[in-house]
């Protein structure tokens, strides 16, 4: 199978879904000849005009206006901001109109729009430009959240987020689009709600999100070396979240922790533990444990922006404390 | 495109949507004096002429987005008094099965993309329906209501510079009844508020917003070039609220006079003056309009009737309609 970069694989499934529905189209800051900053819509307007690849002025909240009312009438909008920090810009946009449409309705408006963005610190970018805040979003019904953790993931998720009839917001980790990965030639989409087993193991339960899959992947290759045989899975979908799976691994092994970049307060990574901690207790030899960011804003020092978020050596490390029995009561 | 209105059925037509809108106000307001009703609600009533002269000019495939004082838009457009009855009631046959309420109703068959209880809400949503008829390539025009308290939020500003970049058919109408909330719009409206659009490049008129004729008028002319590709247009229409902010602002000389409240009413009353023009004109006399009043006195009692009747939805739906694909959003989380 070819190897193709996070940021290809995005731009495939989108130029994929655009010759597919016709409805579909791009619509954000810098979208057109620029291709975004990241340079991962490269190519779309030159195939797809300008029409459906729409540079907008810099106003957030109008263009996701906009994209809200074109998904209420008939297309399939794909809104592009370009950082996961602006999300609070477009709240009342997003989580009062998009989220809400459906269900104010009684079902009889609703808004097939997909959000693009991203997360993801330690690019030196500081604190208004490397947050991950995708605990924000999935706290409001009505949205469905998605977390590629490499160039397949991100292709199969973005195709199923165009045809899904809901708001969909995708955060991509922007240190990740030039990451490669295998991706088949031939088209498949992946569904929600189906969380993917990296790794199987039998000692300790690895759950991550987005880069921390591979987070949670390099460190089970360091407990391995210890005989510790981590299990790493990898939800895909925030929201819907497959509760199951991760049950099903948390009573195989016992031992569990959730790693994730947003802030570790109120976060995802205490939503999963919860769950878990709730739904597999008698199953469990120790606490679900989180392990998120720090809760500070992010520093733009290096010394200081790397020690803000979960890394290989801290997992493995909280990992031979929960298979020794020690309890941790994370800060 | 709409006809021209020219002949007797379509004046008659307006005036009876806007007796309509006032008896389906004045029962509304009853509900909730009489606490039959849950919550608030915004009274539409004395700028009938608004709501009526523009959305007689829509053809049904058109669309508008309404407010959080949305009744007047939402009969104007061709909604039923019956769903929305039910709907203020919160029960299961209203237009949004009861989740909406007064500041939600959506009525999409009649092209309501629904009522918005953020004030300045939906100018993205009907700038965006707009941009879903130019892209697609189809005739239909967006008229997008607001007040004059929703020109203070940014979004307007965002969204006119975006229709009027891409000439979207999209007609901005504000609807200037000299109130935000409880303060009077000169005190929160700096400069004029037709220059803001103009300064896009928005051809923009203020109109009399009491004179349904003349609005009708206007957005004939205009619907007609946007739907030819040259809008976007605002319009700055001057009426007149005749109750509070909400049907609970009841004592609220504070901010506003009796005395002003009486001259509006008794002077420049939509209604008033356009069943005197009617009159006037030989177009139908006092009786036939007395009668007309009476038929829309009864259907709405009838509906009211009706919607008290009504039943509420069964408590299962209320995780429905969270999702499309999902009929209970809270079944898997209950493994």
């Amino acid at each position: 199978m070819r190897n193709i970069t996070l940021s290809q694989a995005v731009n495939e499934a989108l130029a994929e879904e655009m010759r597919r529905d016709e409805t579909v189209f791009i619509i954000g800051e810098d979208v057109a000849e620029a291709g975004t900053p990241f340079k991962v819509l490269s190519g779309l307007v030159e195939e797809f005009g300008t029409e459906r690849v729409v540079d907008t002025p810099i106003a957030e909240p109008g263009f996701m206006g906009l994209a809200v009312g074109a998904a209420l009438t008939g297309t399939r909008p794909v809104v592009d901001l370009m950082f996961g920090d602006f999300i609070y810009l477009i709240m009342d946009q997003l989580c009062n109109q998009a989220a809400k449409a459906y269900y104010m309705s009684g079902g009889k408006l609703n808004v097939p729009l997909v959000l693009r963005t991203n997360l993801g610190a330690t690019r030196r970018s500081a604190a208004q430009h490397s947050q991950s805040l995708h605990a924000l979003v999935a706290h409001i019904p009505g949205l469905k959240v998605a977390m590629p953790s490499s160039a397949y993931e991100a292709k199969g998720l973005m195709k199923t987020a165009i045809r899904d009839n809901n708001p969909v917001v995708i955060f991509e980790d922007k240190l990740m689009y030039n990451d490669k990965a295998p991706v088949p030639e031939e088209e498949f989409l992946i569904p929600f709600g189906e969380a993917n087993v990296k790794r199987e193991g039998s000692d300790i339960t690895l759950i991550g999100t987005s880069s921390m899959v591979q987070v949670c992947e390099a460190a089970a290759e360091i407990l391995a070396k210890e005989g510790i045989k981590a299990e790493v899975i990898d939800p895909r979908t925030i929201v819907p979240l497959d509760e199951a799976a991760l049950l099903k691994s948390a009573k195989k092994t016992s031992r569990v922790i959730v790693v994730d970049e947003g802030h570790q307060s109120f976060g995802i990574t205490g939503e999963i533990a919860s769950r878990i901690n709730e739904k597999a207790f008698y199953h469990l030899d120790a606490p679900a444990l989180r392990m998120g960011a720090m809760d500070v804003p992010v520093p733009f020092s290096p010394a200081l922006e790397d020690i803000t978020v979960p890394t290989p050596e801290a997992v493995a490390e909280n990992a031979r404390k929960l298979m020794s029995g020690e309890m941790i009561h994370a800060a | 495109m709409a006809k021209t209105k020219t002949n007797t059925e379509d004046y008659l037509r307006m005036y009876r949507q806007m007796v309509r809108i006032r008896t389906f106000e004045d029962n509304a307001n009853q509900l909730y004096l009489s606490a039959k009703m849950p919550g608030l609600t915004h009274m539409y009533s004395g700028e009938e002429a608004v709501a009526v002269g523009i959305c007689e000019a829509l053809t049904t495939d058109d669309k508008i987005t309404s407010t959080h004082r949305g009744h007047g838009h939402c009969v104007a457009k061709g909604a039923e008094f019956k769903e929305m009855f039910c709907e203020l009631l919160g029960k299961e046959e209203g237009y949004c099965r009861g989740k909406g309420g007064s500041m939600h109703i959506a009525d999409q068959s009649n092209g309501n993309l629904g009522a918005n209880a953020i004030v300045g809400g939906s100018m993205g949503i009907a700038t965006g329906s707009a941009f879903t008829s130019k892209l697609l390539g189809k005739d239909d025009v967006t008229v997008c209501f607001f007040g004059d308290g929703a020109t203070a939020q940014g979004l307007l500003y965002e969204v006119m510079n975006m229709a009027a970049l891409w000439n979207l058919p999209v007609i901005y109408a504000c609807e200037n009844n000299g109130y935000s909330e409880y303060t009077k719009t000169e005190e929160i409206a700096a400069g004029s508020i037709t220059a803001r659009a103009e300064a896009f490049g928005i051809e923009a008129h203020q109109v009399d917003g009491q004179d349904v004729l003349a609005v009708n008028e206007l957005t004939q002319k205009l619907v007609a070039r946007a739907r030819k590709g040259e809008g976007p247009f605002f319009l700055e229409l001057m009426t007149y609220r005749y109750h509070g902010h909400h049907v609970g602002d009841i004592n609220r000389e504070y901010y506003r006079s009796k005395d002003e409240e009486k001259d509006w009413k008794e002077n420049k009353d939509p209604i008033i003056k356009f069943r005197g023009w009617l009159v006037e004109q030989g177009i139908a006399s006092e009786d036939e309009i007395e009668a007309m009043n009476a038929e829309i006195k009864e259907d709405a009692e009838q509906a009211v009737a009706y919607a008290e009747a009504a039943p509420y939805p069964d408590q299962s739906e209320v995780d429905m309609h969270v999702y499309t694909d999902i009929k209970h959003a809270l079944a898997r989380d209950t493994a």
